[in-house]
């Protein structure tokens, strides 16, 4: 193996990170994260793309390595998330599409050094994109609901996500340093 | 069975998790029941900061828009300050008529005007499904908002209620994948469905067929259940002939993505499909045609040029023009006021200004220099009639009474 290699499959330093984050830090980020998807769009129009709660679930389970826990979060996030979702959509649809993300993420850390901001730009676009595609399986296989997928717009949103994650993710880094002090 | 378990323990908790919710999704599928509770407690935990959110975005957002767009604010402020002074003044003829649709919003007129029974709200926040196209109204079945009334706005459909909660209601929008919508043409009076789902609306099920046209209107069919019939929904961008059925694109004039404030109809009334297309401009003001001439208030409030005043002095300066007479001109010869302009209709004045109250007066020689009856000056005394030079022969006869600018029958010639 080279050292690109290694540096990308080498196990995260800190494995205790968790139990260093505020808890409540992260709970009530994911309650602002859940509820400005609610209020965004008002205050800054055409923010309809920002996935601020799928971001949350990707750092979580990229952070924590754990995939129980990760899933759980994912599910929580994703019930959350469905109960202000129309009603013509029925509760769930995020909580299991989540649940999978959270797992997944969970098991990528495992694997690779997710503190890389080259992997964290990739891995939050591949979960965007699985993201809005599963959900848009489900509703068909589901639901029965013919609604319209565009592959290219979700290719927009995912590096427009994974933007945003990239400084997201370091301030939640910088949040859980600073609580080391 | 244990150790495999204990061995998978991660998969398995993931599968015990995914497969519980799958169930849970299939019951309410099944069921076709709301999850009511759920979703009253999500949505009354977080619409209570709706107020919070639209006064900072007022004050953030409103504040960066209206100093960016000053300019056009400015322009638009002068042109409301002289469509209001207009507006004044046809207040006089019309105050009953005009009095609420001058100064309301097109919302309110259109409320107003509607028969069927609305109520007004404000949009106050969105889903957090992003392909879902639905937004929260600040009105719940607390002021009578009930599942499935459909929601509107002046310009056209916006959506229809999907869940109503104590407060506010959520409102799935026309452009959401799963929304249909009946709707009829203005010209031909053909039924189609409207689906949004793929971008771009379309409407659905018209054979190639019936004849569409760009530009036509298209409105609410009523056979939905859901809107009435007869409200506007949008225009024809484009209409050709598909695989089957024709290729019709329309042009939403509700624009329900960014609307702001609506009309949810509580009782709807079915209309008639107008044969005008709607009026969608809300800058432009509908002016009612001008009052009539016998109208006393007309006289008062007469447009410029068109008094009484104003007519004795277009016929003399038209009579100046023609006898060359140059008023205020030194050495400039008196003229004929009596004389009747050439080529020009006379001034729905002309009677009081000319014609005397004696009728034989009326039936003077043209060419006759007389004085006239009445003052050139405005505003001067009228003195005491001249006795003329001039004297008819005949005794003078009641002549009926013209209307105004008929004409007038001359004397006779040989009288002279």
């Amino acid at each position: 193996m080279n050292e690109t290699s290694d540096l990308l499959l080498k196990r995260p330093i800190r494995q205790s990170w968790f139990s260093r984050f505020q808890v409540i830090a992260l709970a009530a980020l994911t309650l602002v994260a859940i509820v400005g998807k609610f209020y965004l769009p008002r205050l800054i129009p055409h923010t309809e793309w920002l996935e601020l709660p799928l971001l949350l679930t990707i750092y979580f389970g990229l952070m924590k390595h754990s995939q129980i826990s990760s899933l759980f979060f994912g599910a929580f996030v994703g019930l959350a998330e469905d109960s202000l979702s129309p009603a013509n959509l029925p509760i769930g649809m995020y909580g299991i599409t989540k649940t999978l993300v959270g797992y997944f993420a969970a098991s990528v850390s495992l694997r690779f050094n997710v503190e890389s901001v080259v992997i964290r730009l990739i891995l939050s676009f591949f979960f965007y994109f699985f993201h809005a595609f599963f959900y848009w399986i489900m509703r068909r296989a589901l639901l029965g609901q013919m609604v319209p997928f565009d592959p290219q717009e979700t290719f927009v949103h995912g590096a427009l996500n994974s933007a945003v994650a990239i400084p997201l993710f370091l301030i939640l880094d910088r949040m859980k340093l600073s609580s080391t002090h | 069975m244990e150790a495999l378990l204990s061995r998978y323990r991660n998969l398995t908790v993931l599968l015990v998790v995914v497969v519980a919710q799958l169930i849970y999704l299939a019951y309410q599928v099944k069921t076709n029941g709301d999850e009511r509770l759920i979703r009253v407690w999500a949505v009354t935990a977080v619409t209570p900061m709706a107020g919070i959110v639209e006064v900072t975005r007022r004050n953030t957002i409103g504040f960066l828009e209206d100093y960016f767009i000053l300019l056009d604010v400015r322009e638009q402020n002068r042109r409301l300050h002289a469509d209001n002074d207009r507006l004044r003044m046809e207040n006089i003829y019309y105050r009953n008529q005009l009095s609420t649709a001058v100064n309301a919003r097109a919302l309110t007129a259109f409320q107003q005007e509607t028969p069927s029974r609305t109520i007004a709200a404000r949009v106050i926040g969105n889903s957090t499904v992003a392909t879902a196209k639905a937004v929260f109204i600040d009105r719940g079945f607390t002021s009578g908002i009930k599942k499935g009334m459909p929601v509107v706005t002046a310009e056209g459909v916006v959506g229809k209620v999907s869940a109503a909660y104590p407060l506010v209601s959520q409102v799935l929008l026309v452009t959401d994948p799963t929304f249909k919508v009946g709707v009829e043409s203005q010209k031909g009076h053909i039924h189609g469905v409207l689906n949004c789902g793929t971008g771009q609306c379309a409407i659905e099920q018209i054979q190639n067929e019936d004849k569409v046209s760009t530009g036509e209107w298209f409105y609410t069919s009523g056979e939905d259940r859901i809107f009435p019939r007869g409200f506007p929904v949008g225009t024809v961008v484009s209409a050709q002939p598909g695989q089957g059925m024709k290729d019709v694109r329309l042009n939403l004039s509700g624009a329900p993505g960014g609307v702001e404030e609506v009309l949810v109809v509580q009782e709807g009334v079915h209309q008639q499909i107008p044969t005008a297309p709607p009026s969608v401009d809300e800058s432009s003001t509908a002016m009612l045609p001008p009052p009539p001439p016998e109208s006393k208030g007309a006289e008062i409030q007469s447009p410029k040029g068109q008094t009484q005043a104003d007519q004795i002095m277009q016929k003399y300066g038209i009579l100046g023009q023609e006898q060359k007479h140059v008023y205020g001109g030194y050495g400039s010869n008196l003229p004929n006021f009596n004389a009747k302009p050439e080529g020009q209709p006379l001034p729905g004045g002309e009677n009081k200004a000319q014609s005397p109250s004696s009728p034989a007066a009326a039936q003077a020689p043209a060419k006759a220099a007389a004085p006239p009856d009445r003052p050139a000056v405005l505003g001067a005394r009228p003195s005491a009639p001249v006795p003329h030079a001039v004297v008819p022969s005949a005794p003078a006869r009641p002549s009926p009474t013209l209307p105004l600018g008929a004409p007038r029958r001359r004397p006779a010639q040989t009288q002279q």
